[in-house]
């Protein structure tokens, strides 16, 4: 680590045409203040280039008709600020509390200049290194074998600035619209540019090409002026609270379902935009055609020669002309800055629109180059929330503390706890952790025991996708096996065609848990650490392989995972299971007569108890132990003492189990989801 | 055990065929069809034959002849054959002529008829080859109706012969088959007597058996001597089978009790090969017929459920006998034997029957075991945790928080401010047991009501988890005690009212606490300063230190702030220290301690230890020499990872013992074993101790030696001694000698979870088959195997295009509009859905 310091140092002073940083950060939007903001508290040589004069100039221009859609809780009936962060999907992660979105915005749907300020904001009360005006516009590599990864990064600016960096964090989000050429294409408008004007479009007839949330955004905005609004996609509209995915169309912007289902001319329908063609007549109106005609045609002849779907099909349902067309297919990243040396190369398939990444947010191509924010949402596309700030800021956080691990050996954070902990530690973290809750499926908490399972270590939030390779990552063993904690959907739960309100869609019964369908937490345990090989082979779905045993805590209407008997017993009886012990709580009393009967004692007398910390606990609740047939009261018992003589094994024990009294969970109310 | 089930069948079986070995299978079909001739002449003088004539077909006797036809291989077990004859259309013979007579079997012995059965008696192969058994066998079993009957035949035994009593409900049962089938085998050692009346049953004594179960006793007549006295019975646990039958009938057989001079590992009686236990009784020659009569006691209360074998210690050469009075060897394989000492006779049947309970209801587990399944998954879900569980219980009470000031994370730094010192209980509203210290917080602060300068206040960590990382609470509760401009101090002390409340006291002061003069020194020692702590019962321990000796001083401190709260420290270092250490016999540095109010003052020299010495030698100096052991006290003793001396005693213990005992105690500076009593009014759980060693209470006081640490043996000192140094020192070291035999062995079991989780992943198995099956073992290196059409390769990778072409199909893109071209004419329904556009 001294060597590298101490060659990049030496590199940054050898050559002067340079700027040298230990981390460049590629843009100041909200996913590179993130990550800046976490170098800064760690305090690493970082630089954050911007090519605005301030940092979030997506959201200065978008969305265009300026509301966010991501939620902004004023209220939640609790004070706890990591729960909080659930439903707050607008805030960086800070440790100020001045630099909470709420602060900024009263709106649900707050407008998007509050977050241009929020992010300006950030910014300039952390104090954080951001170089404005600066467009990188050219990044290759320098091999060099004392670098951190075996190479720098040389950026260069609009002014053939350079600079030299050991590691690079690509934070320019995704900007570059998305666009189709087909004949007639000149004739469409931007959703970059369009108007947001709803007068320009009185007594208008509109095709919206696209159909994402920008597509009925804009749609909206205009549906109270125009005649109609059709709507052409490749594919079917998802709706995201059937698909429980934020990207999909979300129910804030589908007033055109609405005035389409009820019968008021606007309307959707599929098909292939490059089947398409668009022809201007000469009073100015846009027909739709088929690229097919168009081939045919020998010469550029009048708009008459043209074959319309009509003439031949004269029920064709665009036959209507357009008054505009209006482009609204969203964004990709830009892969042209980057030098053919870094291989920085589109995913494939529908995600195609995203730099190839590791679950690690480490490019496919480039060691030591890693992609934060919106662009990094390949790793969970359609899934969870890596794209989006309430996602990403957790991502964010995670690739930091690889960072940490990999280049200062400062190893992942994590807190050394007794067994005993072990339940209460677990449901602390999925009543209250916002990463694990918001980047369900992605990011796990994981446990590492110790030997002979008296302690264990809890690692938060790390992307579970580089599992295998966690001991490498976080500087931490895991010898003696290891649990992950993961947030889930029921698996068959979610989707673009499924009814997510059937009726009995809750499950309330500790038992029936894994058949959850709301999410809930899952808890995985494994002997020992999966390898790449058991993650490349893991089931369809699942986000893990498969475990030697797995626990999910029953869905929960709100989602408060503390009761006793239905979420934290189930949970401890999977614990001591996985672990061979028993993890149950005794009064010192029963420590007492343990400590005398028995050679071992259970691990809560043990950790607590003979270390003199032993519960004694109030008259009145001994009594309610004693009624419960739990602890048994050896002033009355004069009497009784014909217990079989073979019983000393365990007496207690069984007498612990003997006279328990079932507590049954009212169904009724268990069962409240379905209503 | 099903080894040894299989391995007493076999004998069996191999018994039937050597008594039914007259019969040869010829003919592949076991009955025969004869005509009346050919059937007339065949019998054999002294064969049994049962016979059927037929004209022919009747359709009537058609389900008959087929259970007849069953029973012919059973019956040719016995020698019997079974004939179907068929009668000629004009024969008018005795058999075939009568109409009457064809609805009847009869049963031949040579050419002599015995009995002619209805064939509505012969409805199964059970109720055929019962009937057919019991005519054949009419002298070797009795029929009784009478209790009269049953005495006379009894009476007549005795002496002689034992006798197989059987009560069936009904006869052609299976019962009665099985009754009849052993009689058949055991006729000739054995009277057997068969009733159906349930009043007989009666008065064999079983009033609470219901007369609709079969029921067999074993009469013991041939010993009987006492014609008065009927025969003693052994009456048969299980259901009437034939081979439990035969079963009881070979444990009956054996002797009652075996004299065994070998190992008894290697001992083997017809007990074990049936799959029962066998109880050593260990004697020696000088009480060798003493030894031998409770092996018969024992042997005839666990006749037909274990054997009693009589060992003698003299003739085997192992130790472990030494200390045991009793063996227990189970016919499972591999167990060893378990080696007890028991106290009476009540225990070693206890110890069988229990066991046999034990395995029986391990048998109903296995038949029922779906119902056993839902049972478990009835107890899973039912709280075993006593805190958890006492702590709901609770929850509807409302607690009196009045006295508690309810922090925030907005209010926590404040507070802190406005008080000389507070006291913080960090808690979790839903976690169990910082609840259960929640309520003797409460008690706490009610304790302290009115005292200055302390502040009792709680954070809910649920609710400002912020604060609470901030001070670096990670597990719940936690107590912190703040004082302005210091460090916070964490409880470490029992989570108890008691404990809490004095050591929030004692840590009002600081500790240790400069002493200005020698008359504030003195007064320290006797209590009475510093004021705030008079009232508390407490020991002083003053620290005297010269000028020079400012690293003992130094280490003094650290200990200080390491005990503060838990013990009161003074230390005076003024110029004339001399003085006041002269006064206590020592130079300084040296330790001065103070125990109930001054009245025993003891002095120790202080040489060069450091802090965490002196932490040690100061917490074991205030250990006392022979305590009272309490709950919230033991722990204390248990670090010193001694035996224990206990004297168990029920209030206050005698004079006369606790000076025997402490003369003990002291007799000892170093001794290797913490000399303590109890008293089971203070502390009542002393009793569940006694019960785990002795079942019962023993009578009190009584002295107890315990090796908690090492083996866990409990040894009892002799209650006819009285409890005095001399003898409890000969006992001791006959202890140490080996010569003890302990009264019980603590469990070293490991504490395992208490009840099973829910196997969700096998759930889900049964659910999704093509669940891949675990196959890594922990072994990286190694590459496993795995079949090449599991779903291999990258499934992420896989899976994409899977979905891809999901859209394609049921998107269908671009169809809607390339459908309505006509050059792409083929429209699907897929279009016409959208056709209303």
């Amino acid at each position: 680590l001294g060597l590298a310091l101490y060659t990049s140092s030496l590199c940054a002073a050898s050559s002067t045409a340079f700027l040298y940083h230990d981390y460049c950060i590629i843009g100041a939007g909200p996913s590179g203040l993130q990550a800046a903001y976490f170098l800064q508290r760690a305090g690493r040589d970082y630089v954050v280039f911007e090519r605005s004069h301030a940092p979030g100039s997506f959201f200065a221009l978008y969305p265009r008709h300026r509301k966010l859609i991501s939620i902004n809780k004023q209220y939640t009936g609790k004070s706890n600020s990591e729960f909080n962060l659930r439903h707050d999907w607008n805030s960086l992660l800070s440790h100020d509390h001045r630099l909470l979105f709420r602060r900024y915005s009263r709106d649900f749907f707050p407008n998007a200049d509050t977050m241009v300020r929020y992010l300006e904001d950030f910014a300039s009360l952390l104090k954080l290194r951001v170089q404005y005006n600066t467009a990188i516009v050219h990044v290759t590599l320098e091999r060099d074998v004392k670098a951190w990864n075996g190479h720098y990064f040389l950026l260069t600016d609009q002014d053939r600035q350079n600079y030299k960096c050991s590691s690079l964090l690509v934070a320019t989000g995704m900007w570059v619209p998305n666009v189709v050429n087909f004949p007639g294409s000149e004739y469409v408008e931007g959703y970059e540019t369009v108007s947001i004007n709803p007068e320009d479009f009185a007594g208008q007839t509109v095709l919206i090409l696209g159909r994402g949330n920008s597509a009925f955004e804009t749609a909206e905005n205009i549906l109270g002026v125009t005649n109609f609004i059709h709507m052409v996609s490749r594919s079917r509209v998802r709706l995201s609270w059937a698909t429980h995915y934020v990207g999909d169309l979300r129910a804030i912007n589908n007033g055109l379902l609405d005035t389409y289902q009820l019968k008021s001319l606007d309307g959707l329908l599929e098909g292939n935009l490059e089947d398409l063609a668009i022809v201007k007549d000469k009073k100015g109106k846009l027909h739709i055609t088929l690229r097919f005609y168009l081939d045919n045609r020998n010469t550029s002849a009048g708009i008459d020669s043209i074959t319309l779907p009509q003439d031949e099909l004269d029920n064709f349902a665009t036959r209507a002309p357009y008054d505009r067309v209006i482009r609204c297919l969203g964004w990709k990243f830009d892969f042209s800055i980057y030098n053919r040396s870094l291989r920085m190369m589109p995913e494939k398939g529908n995600k195609k629109k995203y730099p190839q990444i590791k679950p690690s947010y480490e490019s496919r191509g480039t060691r030591g180059l890693f992609v934060l924010g919106t662009a990094s949402h390949s790793v969970d596309f359609r899934k969870s929330a890596g794209g989006f700030i309430h996602g990403f800021r957790y991502t964010t956080r995670a690739v930091h503390r690889l960072l940490e691990n990999r280049h200062h050996g400062v190893p992942w954070p994590s807190t050394v706890y007794p067994i005993t902990q072990l339940t209460n530690t677990i449901i602390k973290r999925v009543n209250e952790a916002s990463g694990l809750y918001q980047m369900f499926s992605v990011l796990a908490d994981i446990i590492l025991l110790r030997e002979n399972a008296t302690a264990f270590e809890y690692l938060e939030e790390y992307p579970v996708g580089v599992l295998a390779e966690l001991e490498m990552q976080t500087g931490r063993k895991a010898p003696n096996g290891l649990f992950v904690v993961i947030m889930e959907y029921g698996r068959n739960f979610s989707g673009a065609d499924k009814d997510v309100f059937y009726y009995n869609r809750a499950v309330g019964e500790a038992q029936h848990a894994w058949q959850s369908n709301f999410l809930h937490p899952v808890i995985y345990y494994y002997k020992c650490l999966p390898t790449e090989r058991d993650m490349r082979l893991r089931p369809p779905d699942w986000p893990l392989p498969r475990p030697d045993a797995v626990h999910h805590i029953v869905e929960d209407f709100l989602t408060d995972w503390t009761a006793p008997n239905a979420h934290i017993l189930p949970l401890r009886r999977f614990l001591e299971n996985c672990l061979s012990t028993d993890l149950r709580n005794f009064f010192a009393e029963s420590c007492f007569l343990f400590a005398f009967t028995h050679q071992k004692l259970p691990p809560f007398c043990r950790q607590g108890y003979v270390r003199m910390q032993g519960l004694v606990g109030s008259e009145g609740l001994r009594r309610h132990a004693v009624e419960a047939g739990l602890l048994e009261d050896y002033t009355l018992t004069d009497f009784l003492g014909n217990r079989p003589p073979d019983s000393h094994e365990g007496s207690q024990d069984q007498l612990l189990r003997d006279h328990a009294i079932p507590v049954r969970p009212l169904q009724h109310l268990v069962n409240a989801k379905d209503e | 055990m099903s080894a040894q089930k299989e391995r007493w069948v076999f004998s069996f079986s191999f018994l039937l065929c050597c008594a039914s070995s007259i019969p040869t299978r010829g003919s592949a079909r076991l009955l025969q069809e004869l005509s009346p001739q050919e059937y007339f002449s065949s019998l054999q003088a002294g064969r049994a034959s049962l016979a059927y004539f037929s004209h022919n077909v009747s359709p009537g006797a058609q389900p008959f002849l087929e259970q007849i036809e069953n029973s012919a291989e059973a019956l040719q077990d016995y020698g019997i054959s079974v004939v179907k004859v068929n009668c000629p259309k004009e024969d008018v013979s005795r058999y075939c002529g009568k109409e009457n007579a064809l609805r009847k079997a009869y049963l031949f012995r040579g050419n002599m008829l015995i009995r002619e059965f209805p064939t509505d008696a012969l409805f199964d192969v059970n109720s055929i080859v019962a009937n057919v058994l019991f005519a054949l066998l009419f002298n070797e079993v009795k029929y009784v109706e009478t209790l009269a009957d049953l005495q006379n035949i009894e009476n007549a035994l005795k002496g002689r012969s034992n006798m197989v009593f059987a009560y069936v409900p009904a006869t052609g049962t299976a019962e009665h088959r099985a009754v009849m089938e052993a009689a058949f085998v055991y006729g000739t050692v054995h009277q057997f007597v068969l009733t159906t009346e349930a009043t007989l049953l009666k008065d064999a004594g079983n009033d609470e058996s219901d007369v609709s179960s079969a029921r067999l006793f074993f009469c013991h007549c041939q010993q009987a001597t006492d014609l008065v006295q009927p025969c003693r019975r052994t009456a048969m646990g299980q259901t009437l089978t034939m081979l439990n039958i035969h079963r009881h009938l070979k444990l009956m057989g054996a002797p009652l009790v075996t004299e065994v001079a070998e190992d008894p590992e290697k001992v083997s009686t017809v007990h074990l090969q049936l799959g029962l236990p066998l109880v050593f009784i260990l004697s020696q020659k000088e009480t060798y017929e003493a030894d031998k009569r409770t092996a018969e006691f024992v042997a005839w209360q666990l006749l037909g459920k274990a054997g009693v074998a009589l060992l003698s210690r003299d003739l085997v050469d192992l130790n472990i006998l030494l200390r045991s009075n009793v063996a227990l060897k189970t016919p499972d394989e591999g167990v060893p034997v378990k080696y007890l000492v028991l106290e009476d006779t009540d225990e070693v049947i206890t110890l069988v029957e229990d066991k046999n309970k034990v395995e029986q209801i391990q048998e109903d587990e296995e038949e029922e075991e779906e119902d056993e399944d839902e049972k478990e998954n009835n107890n899973q879900d039912i709280q075993d945790d006593q805190v958890v569980e006492a702590v709901a219980r609770d929850k509807k009470r409302e607690l009196p928080l009045e006295q508690i000031l309810v922090l925030t994370e907005e209010t926590f730094h404040s507070a802190l401010l406005e008080t000389a010192r507070t006291v913080v209980l960090f808690y979790a509203s839903w976690e169990a047991v910082s609840l259960a210290v929640l309520r003797s917080y409460t008690e706490v602060a009610d304790n302290l009501k009115g005292t200055r300068g302390v502040l009792l206040s709680q954070v809910n960590c649920w609710d400002w988890p912020g604060v609470c990382t901030k001070e670096n609470v990670t597990q719940f509760p936690t107590i912190k005690i703040y004082k302005k401009g210091e460090r916070s101090v964490m409880y470490d002390g029992m989570w108890g009212t008691e404990e809490l409340t004095s050591f929030i006291m004692l840590s009002q002061v600081s500790c240790p606490l400069k002493l200005a003069t020698i008359d504030e020194a003195e007064g320290y020692l006797r209590g009475e300063f510093p004021s705030e702590l008079s009232s508390y019962h407490h020991t002083s321990l003053l620290g005297i230190f010269s000028t020079a000796s400012s690293e003992a001083r130094e280490a003094f401190e650290e200990a200080g702030r390491v005990l503060s709260g838990h013990v009161t420290m003074g230390m005076y270092f003024e110029d004339d220290a001399l003085a006041l250490s002269r006064k206590y016999a020592v130079s300084p540095p040296a330790l001065v301690l103070a125990r109930s109010g001054g009245r025993s003052v003891e002095s120790i020299a202080l040489s060069k230890q450091s802090a965490q010495d002196m932490v040690w030698m100061i917490r074991y100096e205030l250990l006392d020499i022979f305590p009272e052991i309490t709950v919230q006290n033991l722990p204390r003793y248990l670090q010193l990872g001694k035996p224990f001396l206990i004297l168990f005693s029920d209030g206050d213990i005698g004079q006369m013992e606790s000076k025997e005992m402490l003369k003990l105690a002291k007799g000892r500076p170093h001794q290797a074993f913490v000399a303590c009593w109890l008293n089971l009014k203070k502390t009542p759980v002393g009793r569940g101790v006694l019960k785990a060693y002795f079942a019962t209470v023993p009578s009190l006081p009584l002295l107890v030696w315990v090796n908690l640490h090492a083996g866990g043996q409990v040894f009892k000192f002799p209650s006819e001694q009285s409890v005095t140094e001399m003898n409890i020192l000969s006992w001791l070291e006959k202890l140490k000698a080996g010569l003890e035999i302990p009264s019980s062995t603590l469990s070293e079991e490991d504490w395992k979870p208490p009840l099973p989780a829910y196997d969700f992943l096998q759930m889900m198995e049964m659910a999704m088959p093509e669940l891949p099956l675990h196959t890594s073992h922990c072994r990286r290196d190694t590459p496993e195997w795995h079949p090449p059409e599991s779903p291999g390769g990258d499934t992420a990778v896989r899976e994409e295009p899977s979905q891809e072409t999901k859209a394609e199909t049921v998107g269908s893109p671009g169809r809607d509009l390339r459908g309505t071209a006509p050059r792409l004419a083929a429209r699907d329904k897929q279009g016409k859905r959208h056709s209303e556009l």
